[in-house]
């Protein structure tokens, strides 16, 4: 693990009014690590992400990075800086094919002015080439992005991410809206972009993606972190209890246990025909 | 093929995915999950092929009604592609608006202002031909801009916003135009200006030898001094052509064109990804009211006269040509051969109906008919292209 952090948080917070969505985050994440940001919903995981990705500055606080600070005004901006995010939905356009959304805002061009044009074989030949780097096989890059699974078109997102130099890579809930098959898929991508040392930031709320990936966890809740766990240190189980708020889930099991021997006390006390 | 590319990638199998399975379990075989489109599906997918049979049907019904013969003449097809071309006109800045995902409801009513500002500058200022198609193109650079600035600034429905510059404008022509003149339109706008050139070339026609020759060699009508009855082809024609071409390919071939797409595929994604979509917009918005002032010179060096209800009711004739072409209402798909398909049914039903004798008044209830066919094809193009994903 190298010394600096590719993206540091220090002392982050955000108010919208009144309401405090984040206190005084910490958080340091290594290129060649993923970093899986825990917690459930109204932790402040998402207005975490959108400070991370420039969607957001933070009201107090500062971002480094690689020990640099720096000050997102927009998405654009983070992705100067190396820090690329994958949301959960946005990010591809359906209707515009593979490879012009792999190109969009960065559009290869050739000729002279007033004959400047879109590069187009570049643009197919360079996203063919890139999906094919991290093992898809894009056929027609001419083809609509819309005719993708959801999996396909996180991993085009990704591929994109990679291609463009990323140093950090935030995917936002890639596998929630996936099936098994193509959340597997996703999770190889998170793999393939760390083990090319990028740093990942993994946001979900299912434990079962994040934590066969994850190598650091830090969990949050109501706007604060509650801590930040290497894998050798926490297991799933305890990641599920703190994720959930531990009494919480304690109080619902036993609610349910009282509700199901209630009812089979009922059937019990029932006379059978 | 792919086996190929795959290995260029990694010469000596160090790619880190192979590591990982990702790429062996594909290797050697096209995805056999993307089934191979052959040419004539990929045809019908382009967003413009509904606009294209639509044009063949049309053609082929009106050639077995009566009348046909004149309708199909020259004379008969230059009236009928002039129409087209005048509204092609409109319909092409249109429609990379709409595709940008944003109306345009004052473009018929600039084309009345700017027919005003063209007849108030010359005819009450002094100013030659040229300075008052210039004054008009400044006065629509300006309405463009403005249009697109609330639009951006607001966040607005651009269907409201031009909405009110629909109004605004077309009150403006009229108030202005009396208040000045004491009527509602200015007449002889092209009498004793300095620079009569001017007007030819939005009034004029090209080829006017080639037609000469075929009528002296028999193959067109003549009149009894000889002179061909369609003296050329008008510069309208020529004005839509080259509109045409210029944004096709701007819409297809440049960074600009991408970002037509992105800004009206989904303008958030567009935003994050940089593409400055507020511009884009604005410069379209400015694009639909050049072409509407352009369209004004057209008319005004025709008739001579600028009518402060010229062009009333053209922003949905620009609009239904789009939709007809197969440009998305909703933004982020279109072509502008599309649109151009679309003025061409429009303008040759229109004169088919006339020629053939049908009451024009139904002219009315196939426009009608067509929109929502248009629209209702549109939306099963669009789920062809995006690969039909229901059924095998």
């Amino acid at each position: 693990m190298s010394a600096v952090p590719a993206i540091e948080l220090r002392g982050v917070s955000k108010h919208f009014g009144s309401v405090i969505a984040l206190r005084e985050i910490d958080m340091k994440v290594y290129p060649g690590e993923v970093h899986c940001l825990l917690g459930d919903n109204g932790a402040g995981k998402s207005t975490l992400i959108k400070i991370l990705s420039g969607v957001y500055q933070p009201t107090t606080g500062e971002i480094l990075v690689e020990g640099v600070p720096v000050r997102f005004r927009s998405p654009r901006d983070a992705a100067e800086y190396g820090v690329a995010t994958v949301f959960q939905d946005l990010g591809m356009i359906p209707l515009m094919s593979i490879a012009r959304n792999f190109f969009l805002g960065r559009e290869p061009l050739k000729g002279f002015f007033p004959f400047t044009r879109l590069d187009k074989e570049k643009a197919n030949a360079v996203s063919r080439q890139a999906m094919a780097d991290i093992g898809i096989d894009i056929r027609d890059p001419t083809q609509a992005v819309g005719t993708l699974s959801g999996g396909e078109r996180q991993s085009v997102a990704i591929a994109r991410a990679i291609h463009f130099g990323a140093k950090v890579l935030i995917l936002d809930e890639p596998t929630s809206a996936l099936g098994v098959h193509q959340a597997a898929m996703v999770l190889k991508f998170v793999i393939e972009a760390r083990l090319r040392g990028l740093a990942v930031i993994f946001i979900s709320h299912n434990i079962h993606h994040a934590y066969p990936v994850g190598d650091v966890f830090t969990l949050l809740n109501r706007g604060r972190r509650t801590g930040t766990y290497p894998k050798s240190a926490i297991t799933r189980d305890e990641v599920v209890t703190i994720m959930s708020g531990g009494e919480d889930l304690k109080a619902v099991e036993a609610e349910i246990d009282a509700l199901l021997a209630s009812i089979n006390a009922g059937d019990a006390a029932r006379p059978t025909a | 093929m792919t086996v190929m590319d795959r290995d260029a990638v990694s010469p000596d199998g160090d790619n880190p995915a192979e590591r990982f399975g990702v790429v062996a379990k594909r290797r050697g075989a096209h995805d056999e999950r993307i089934a191979s489109a052959n040419w004539l599906t990929r045809l019908l997918r382009r967003p413009e092929s509904g606009a294209a049979g639509g044009l063949i049907a049309a053609l082929v019904i009106f050639a077995f009604l009566p009348g046909a013969a004149a309708l199909y003449s020259l004379q008969g097809s230059m009236t009928f592609l002039t129409l087209s071309a005048e509204l092609g006109i409109i319909a092409t800045a249109a429609a990379l608006l709409i595709i940008a995902g944003e109306f345009d409801l004052s473009v018929g009513s600039m084309m009345g202002f700017a027919g005003v500002v063209i007849g108030l500058t010359v005819r009450e200022l002094g100013f030659p031909l040229w300075g008052g198609v210039a004054s008009a193109f400044a006065v629509a650079i300006v309405v463009g801009w403005f249009n697109g600035l609330i639009v951006v600034k607001t966040r607005l429905p651009s269907f409201i916003v031009t909405l009110a510059s629909l109004f605004i404008l077309r009150g403006l022509s009229i108030g202005i135009t009396r208040s000045v003149t004491g009527r509602t339109s200015i007449p002889y706008i092209l009498q004793d200006v300095p620079d009569p050139f001017t007007a030819t070339i939005f009034n004029g026609h090209v080829l006017g030898g080639f037609f000469q020759w075929m009528g002296e060699q028999g193959w067109i009508a003549v009149r009894s001094d000889g002179a061909p009855f369609v003296p050329g082809i008008p510069m309208s024609i020529v004005w839509c052509i080259g509109v045409a071409i210029v944004a096709a390919w701007v819409l297809t071939n440049t960074r600009f064109g991408n970002w037509i797409y992105a800004s009206g595929g989904d303008a958030t994604v567009a935003r994050n990804v940089g593409v400055p979509v507020a511009r884009v917009k604005i410069i379209l918005f400015i694009g639909t009211a050049c072409s509407a002032t352009l369209l004004a010179c057209i008319q005004v060096m025709e008739a001579g006269s600028a009518d402060t209800l010229r062009g009333t009711l053209k922003e949905f004739e620009a609009i239904i040509a789009a939709v007809i072409g197969g440009v998305l209402l909703t933004g982020g798909y279109g072509t502008v051969i599309g649109a151009i398909l679309g003025a061409l049914i429009f303008g040759f039903v229109q004169m088919g109906i006339f020629y053939t004798g049908i009451d024009t008044d139904w002219f009315k209830v196939f426009l009608g008919a067509m929109i929502l066919i248009a629209v209702l094809v549109n939306n099963y193009i669009r789920a062809k292209a995006l690969g039909e994903r229901t059924s095998g």
